[in-house]
């Protein structure tokens, strides 16, 4: 890790999302090691875990399926972006798929309100959206899974 | 284990669209869509020559020249610039530093994502040229971690800038230094508050730290530290070229310039447009917006972000800027204009807006912690048919004893809003009485109780 914080702990909150994208979900095992390399308790690196949206310490789906439903969303159809992911998907709001591939979240404003309704499948973003352009991402992500 | 910028899950993300108009006045977004990413280009299109001739000045003309500009802070609080940078005292044991602010979460706010996207030395000069003011020989360019994209951007940005001699060790053979860090962020709306984000980038939860002090005296480790938003920060090398009273002018007295607007919600041409400070609501709507399609009508407008409170169709013939929205009982906010047509339903809008702000609120003060609760709660229950006439009257009296009574101004930005809501559509408020279905749900959506919560 690059030292240019006068103290370990403030490469924390990167760090912890680097971390989770190598592994998937921030295990014991990771916390414990970035702990170690911070000096800081496992408790300290928990606490900061819980405040953090993005972070997560149970497993979840390859694809992270995060459609906003926050005002400029909301007036342009977010939420039926939403009940339509769920009911593809069959699984409800931070609930992953039995064959492990998505997980779908009901997000905050994700910057994109100009282009709204929006969604980010893990770090891409996908805007302008209507329920078929929905199902065309979805099945794209399932597509490069199974390929 | 893990390496700064190994991790790239990007499949493919789409470049956000631009659009233009011909009221638009490009001072942030001239080198937008011209690929100023890349450095070399940026320099073509007179790239870093506002920070040479920073080097050149003394801090206090520096600090004087936005100043005059007339530049305020175009996160959503419209503090002036210079005048932010001219608390930071001259001597200081601890190191001083630049923060930038790019933790863009304000719902209906867009804008520092095209920044990012086209423009981010601008981000850099700006930091750099904010240090020569202040007396900081290191900035922080803090980006929320859903844009992951625009912080490799940034991370390259920074890279190059560093290759050509532009950062580190005697920058521009100044003799000078000036470093650059790039610091990511988590997902968490508070963490865009000034003091929250120096609590996030110091490895913590992002609560607010009591003021005063104030960050520019006590910041980052201690240390005198200027939090700027991004926007504001790219704005200062086109002041430094153009000249303080060129940036005045464009706008009304004390709020010059131009600023980023995101239009968005129920318009024809929703997206970022850059107009002058003072630009009619009015014409922003009808005719950059292009008006409200499929023939219906204005309902309501939040003008500057969620945490701003709503106007009527009354209410739109106003100017955007500072000075004259707060006159008019709102805020210019973060830019984030959203439009409401008349199948809009207020009391569903101000649930939404209240799950967020309880969502995210940090937790730490009892009265936005609790208050911001109550009011989900009584909403959710209000808008499914279970409101009580003496429920409007509450929410109004408790958004009320919200306001100052926090750390950080999130409390008063869940209950302003509230207020608005209330007080200007109190009949559609009392429309969902008595056990009356909502007059807007559409026939076969089902409405969604599950509170947004971890």
């Amino acid at each position: 890790m690059v030292p240019h914080y006068p103290t370990k702990r403030s490469a924390l909150v990167p760090t912890l999302l680097y971390a989770q994208d190598e592994v998937g979900f921030l295990s014991d095992e990771v916390i414990a090691e970035l702990a170690r390399r911070l000096d800081l308790t496992e408790l300290e690196v928990r606490n900061v875990i819980s405040y953090y949206s993005m972070l997560t310490t149970k497993p979840r789906g390859k694809f992270n399926v995060q459609v906003c439903t926050n005002i400029s969303c909301l007036v342009r159809g977010g939420e039926e972006i939403l009940q339509h992911c769920a009911k593809k998907l069959g699984v409800g709001h931070k609930g992953t798929t039995p064959d492990g591939l998505f997980t779908l979240e009901e997000v905050e404003c994700i910057g994109a309100c100009s282009w709204a309704p929006a969604a980010q499948v893990n770090y891409d973003f996908h805007e302008n959206l209507t329920t078929e352009k929905m199902d065309r991402v979805l099945d794209d992500c399932r597509t490069k899974a199974t390929r | 284990m893990f390496s700064n910028y190994s991790i790239t899950k990007l499949q493919n993300y789409s470049m956000a669209s631009l659009v233009s108009h011909p009221d638009e006045v490009k001072v942030v977004t001239r080198r937008f869509g011209l690929g100023a990413t890349n450095i070399d280009r940026y320099l073509e299109l007179d790239g870093y020559k506002a920070v040479q001739k920073a080097l050149a000045m003394d801090a206090d003309a520096i600090i004087n020249e936005v100043k005059n500009s007339g530049l305020r802070g175009r996160g959503g609080a419209g503090f002036s610039t210079g005048m932010k940078w001219s608390f930071v005292p001259k001597q200081s044991a601890k190191p001083k530093y630049v923060l930038c602010n790019g933790d863009e979460s304000e719902p209906g706010t867009c804008k520092d994502r095209l920044i990012f996207e086209h423009d981010p030395h601008a981000v850099i000069e700006g930091v750099m040229i904010g240090g020569l003011a202040v007396g900081a020989r290191s900035g922080y360019i803090y980006i929320r971690g859903e844009y992951r994209y625009l912080s490799i951007i940034m991370q390259k940005a920074i890279r190059d800038a560093y290759a050509k001699g532009f950062l580190g060790k005697n920058i521009f053979g100044s003799g000078r230094d000036f470093d650059i860090y790039w610091h990511g962020g988590a997902g968490a709306y508070e963490v865009g508050e000034e003091s929250a984000l120096m609590e996030s980038l110091e490895g913590k939860r992002g609560i607010p730290r009591i003021r005063p002090p104030f960050p520019a005296v006590v910041g980052l480790w201690g240390g005198p530290t200027v939090i700027n938003n991004a926007e504001t920060l790219a704005s200062v090398p086109h002041i430094m070229l153009g000249g303080a009273e060129w940036y005045a002018k464009i706008g009304p007295p004390k709020n010059g310039g131009t600023r980023l607007f995101c239009l968005s919600g129920n318009v024809a041409k929703p997206g970022v447009y850059e107009l002058p400070m003072g630009y009619s609501l009015k014409k922003m709507i009808y005719e950059v917006g292009g008006g409200i399609p499929n023939g219906r009508s204005l309902k309501a407008v939040v003008p500057g972000g969620s945490s701003t409170p709503c106007l009527t169709a009354d209410e739109i013939d106003i100017n955007m800027d500072f000075d004259s929205v707060a006159k008019a009982g709102s805020m210019l906010g973060s830019g984030g204009v959203v439009v409401l047509d008349d199948q809009q339903c207020i009391v569903k809008f101000a649930l939404r807006t209240m799950k967020f702000y309880q969502h995210e609120s940090c937790g730490w003060c009892i009265p936005c912690r609790e208050g911001t609760d109550w009011l989900k709660k009584t909403l959710i229950r209000f808008h499914s048919g279970g409101g009580v006439r003496k429920d409007i009257d509450n929410m109004q009296y408790l958004s009320e004893n919200m306001l100052g009574r926090t750390f950080c101004p999130l409390g008063d930005a869940a209950a302003m809003p509230t207020i608005a809501f209330v007080k200007k559509f109190r009949k559609e408020f009392e429309d969902h009485l008595d056990g009356r279905p909502c007059p807007y749900e559409k026939a076969g959506v089902v409405e969604e109780m599950e509170a947004l919560s971890h």
